[in-house]
């Protein structure tokens, strides 16, 4: 007797719908028929038999949400089997369910549980009335907002029209906004990354969509070249007002070339602004805020957050400033910043301290450049230490930047030194054991804190 | 449309069914001396120390610019390389502004802060001046696209050099421009040397065939006589007005001077360059048109030269007296405030 698992979809997939079943208990299955139809919030994808033999049982009801990856689904009896008990340890048998028992990212990224509330702020005034959303919900949502508001935006880049988007961000702007407006472009980065900064020198406010930031190196020439410093050597005539967004850092298990953090390349760069947003909240309001901005903005997305929800404001006019950093959760004994995903490992070390008897306060920068030092000073003056949290290198990162700033703004408050946690060093490797080991994960957070407040 | 044909020098002036009217040829040679005079003076000042860095002279090459321009209009976007003094000037940028960007003034187009390659009006659509090169090429094909999408009737002159068409950006934008029919001219000022490397060197190939594969009409002209080039140029924008989508000039035409300032010249012959001069000249053989043909005379010839000469003699005057930009200039212009 065999299991069929459910499988996993993508890198980061941890559940989704068993949409149907196309067998029905008693059937014979050959190797390579469809068994059932998986649908997650991404994608809809078959479930192909491995072995052939009876479906002797369905464990899992069609129709059923949030089913995890790996749970079993199904059970079928091999042709020469004889009538046994269940084989003790079930061996994965769906062709797309070889996949680690447990997807890192799930284990790395918990959602937050609630915190102490912290500071009231202007943004306050915006959550009395939330909905729960995805953070793709929200960049959608965003991106849509402003394309009904301003007919001169438009949304390029690799299958963001007919295929709804890669990892389904831009699902139906095509329909509603039409091809003239949400343009699937060729594979091709450098050219319709400078094309977008050519249509924005001639009126008009693109978004371009990189699959993932990765690729965002292809043209990056453009970026920085084109983009970035045109209005500085026109004495201000050339302005050009573009988004250049995508999933930026690690997903899960796609190797080296599909991971890497670019916070530090481009906030290195005068006449770009970097946002990196954590919630669903910060994902509407700041891209809402990038597509108006009349400079060039290169907006981080995290390819784990997509699937994860928060509350959102339902105000329409609800947007966030650019260079605002919000404090997630106060506390007294330590400043913790952080910026994307590495939030909610800010987060989940915090609660993890507090357990502890360690006050941690947690800020969630957004914008990266430009950086809201105020916030991360008033904080510093109050805790006197800081610890940083990445998923960029060391060497040269954002981690680096703000100490550095610190010594130069709060030198005086500090009563430790500033503690970085970075991806380590390396090119980030497949191995799920050495990709945990390789990304800043909570526990990690946990021990930089108590090594700035010297406790065990 | 997909079939690109050789068209010759000869047959682009068969195609022009008559000479233009006397007023336009006598603006095509005084727009021609008038970049000629004005790269002189360049030259002078960056000998004398008041140009500084990098100073690409467009002398001998004055008839491309020229004769394209002529087949634009109002409304209608220009974008180059860094070799770009000329097209400013034939866009209608003034003397002044230009040379006092060179000098790297305030009164320069740029405040002083872009220097030679970077200069920009947006009052007169001119979009660069971009020192990269070929990165001018997808930025046109984006103008082009800004223009279809605004639906304003306009298109964009995209130029580059023989250098440039290696670049893969090159045939991105192509690929891109062609699928989506943008209203951009692609022309390519074929001086025969990249840097120093001659084009047999460096391109296989013929370049006006370069866009052949996406369907691009590609067409070499004579770019040392303007009115074949005024000719190519008026059916290239009348098939992209008509929204067929973008074409390719081959411009074959000479630089006198070196790719820059600092250039040794080594790789082409003293007698090479002196052919040219002699017997190519688009200012000399349009002079000689002009009188031989009785359209106008000496005289009235000598009035345009002494209305050049003053013109570039007050640019540079202008450019030597323009202030040195304000230290807090240093500052401004990194972002546009929100």
């Amino acid at each position: 007797m065999v299991q069929v698992l459910m499988p996993a979809l993508s890198p980061t997939m941890t559940e989704g719908k068993l949409a149907k079943w196309l067998k029905k208990v008693g059937d014979t299955v050959k190797s390579g028929e469809v068994l059932a139809e998986i649908e997650t919030d991404k994608a809809t994808m078959e479930v192909e038999a491995v072995d052939e033999g009876t479906l002797t049982e369905i464990l899992v009801p069609e129709g059923t949400e949030n089913v995890a990856v790996n749970t079993p689904i199904a059970s079928i009896k091999g042709e020469d089997e004889a009538e046994a008990p269940a084989a003790a340890s079930p061996t994965p048998t769906a062709s797309v369910a070889a996949k680690p028992a447990e997807a890192p990212a799930a284990a790395a990224a918990p959602a937050p549980k609630a915190a102490p509330a912290p500071a009231a702020s202007d943004e306050d005034k915006w959550f009395k009335s939330t909905q729960t959303m995805t953070v793709r919900e929200a960049l959608r949502e965003g991106m849509a907002a402003e394309m009904r508001r301003d007919e001169t935006v438009f949304l390029m880049g690799e299958e963001v029209a007919e295929y709804q988007g890669a990892y389904k961000i831009s699902q139906g702007l095509l329909q509603e906004f039409g091809d003239k407006r949400v343009i699937d472009t060729p594979i091709t980065e450098h050219g319709f990354a400078g094309l977008a900064v050519g249509a924005a020198f001639g009126g008009l406010r693109p978004i371009v969509e990189f699959m993932t930031m990765n690729f965002s190196m292809q043209a990056i020439d453009h970026i920085i070249n084109s983009a970035a410093k045109t209005l500085y050597m026109s004495g201000g005539q050339m302005g050009c007002p573009i988004v250049f967004r995508g999933p930026n850092g690690a997903a899960a298990r796609v190797g080296a070339q599909h991971s890497q953090c670019y916070a530090s390349w481009y906030a290195h760069v005068p006449g770009l602004k970097v946002l990196a947003p954590y919630s669903a909240a910060d994902a509407k309001g700041l891209m809402r805020a990038a597509i108006r901005d009349p400079n060039p903005v290169v907006f981080l997305e995290n390819e784990i957050l997509y699937g994860h929800s928060f509350e959102v404001p339902t105000d329409p006019d609800f947007i966030l400033p650019i260079g605002k950093a919000k404090i997630e959760r106060a506390g007294t004994d330590v400043t913790i910043v952080a910026y994307s995903i590495c939030v909610g490992h800010a987060l989940a070390a915090a609660e993890k301290l507090a357990a502890e008897g360690i006050s941690a306060e947690v800020i969630n920068l957004r914008s990266i450049r430009p950086l809201d030092i105020d916030t991360i000073v008033e904080s510093v003056k109050k805790t006197n230490r800081l610890v940083s949290v990445e998923e960029s290198w060391p060497f040269a990162g954002i981690g680096s930047e703000i100490a550095a700033l610190m010594m130069e703004h709060a030198f005086d408050y500090l009563d430790a030194p500033v503690v970085r946690v970075c991806a380590k060093d390396v090119p980030l490797p497949y191995a799920a054991n050495l990709e945990k080991l390789a990304l800043p994960q909570p526990d990690d957070v946990v021990a930089a804190v108590k090594s700035v407040t010297y406790r065990k | 449309m997909a079939v690109t044909k050789r068209r010759t020098t000869r047959s682009a002036a068969q195609a022009a069914p008559a000479l233009p009217s006397k007023d336009e040829l006598i603006r095509y040679y005084r727009d021609m001396l008038l970049i000629r005079r004005f790269e002189e003076k360049a030259g002078q000042l960056y000998g004398m120390g008041l140009i500084g860095g990098f100073c690409h002279l467009y002398i001998g090459q004055e008839a491309v610019v020229v004769g394209i321009q002529a087949a634009m209009r109002e409304g209608d976007s220009v974008i180059t390389s860094y070799r770009d003094h000329g097209h400013m000037l034939a866009c209608g940028m003034e003397s002044r502004g230009v040379m006092a960007e060179l000098t790297g003034r305030a009164g320069g187009y740029s405040k002083g802060k872009g220097g030679s390659m970077h200069m920009f009006s947006r009052e007169k659509r001119f979009y660069g001046g971009h020192g990269i090169v070929a990165a001018q090429v997808p930025i046109g094909a984006g103008l082009g696209f800004a223009h279809k999408y605004l639906g304003d009737g306009g298109l964009n002159a995209c130029y580059m050099g023989d250098g440039a068409i290696n670049q893969g950006q090159v045939y991105e934008t192509f690929n891109m421009a062609a699928l989506w029919k943008l209203p951009t001219l692609f022309v390519i000022e074929n001086n025969k040397y990249a840097m120093g490397t001659a084009q047999a060197r460096a391109s296989a190939g013929e370049l006006f065939e370069r866009g052949s594969a996406y369907g691009i009409p590609g067409y070499q002209v004579n770019g040392m006589d303007v009115l074949e080039v005024k000719a190519a140029a008026d059916k290239a924008v009348a098939h992209i007005r008509a929204g067929n989508g973008p074409v390719i000039l081959e411009m074959k035409t000479y630089r006198y001077r070196g790719h820059s300032m600092s250039d040794p010249a080594k790789y082409r012959t003293k007698e090479e360059v002196n052919k040219m001069r002699s017997e190519s000249d688009p200012i000399d053989n349009l002079k000689k048109l002009l009188l031989d043909q009785g359209i106008t005379d000496e005289e009235a010839l000598k009035v345009i030269d002494r209305e050049v000469k003053d013109i570039v003699t007050d640019a540079a005057e202008f450019a030597n007296t323009s202030p040195e930009p304000d230290p807090s200039e240093l500052w401004t212009d990194v972002l546009v405030e929100a």
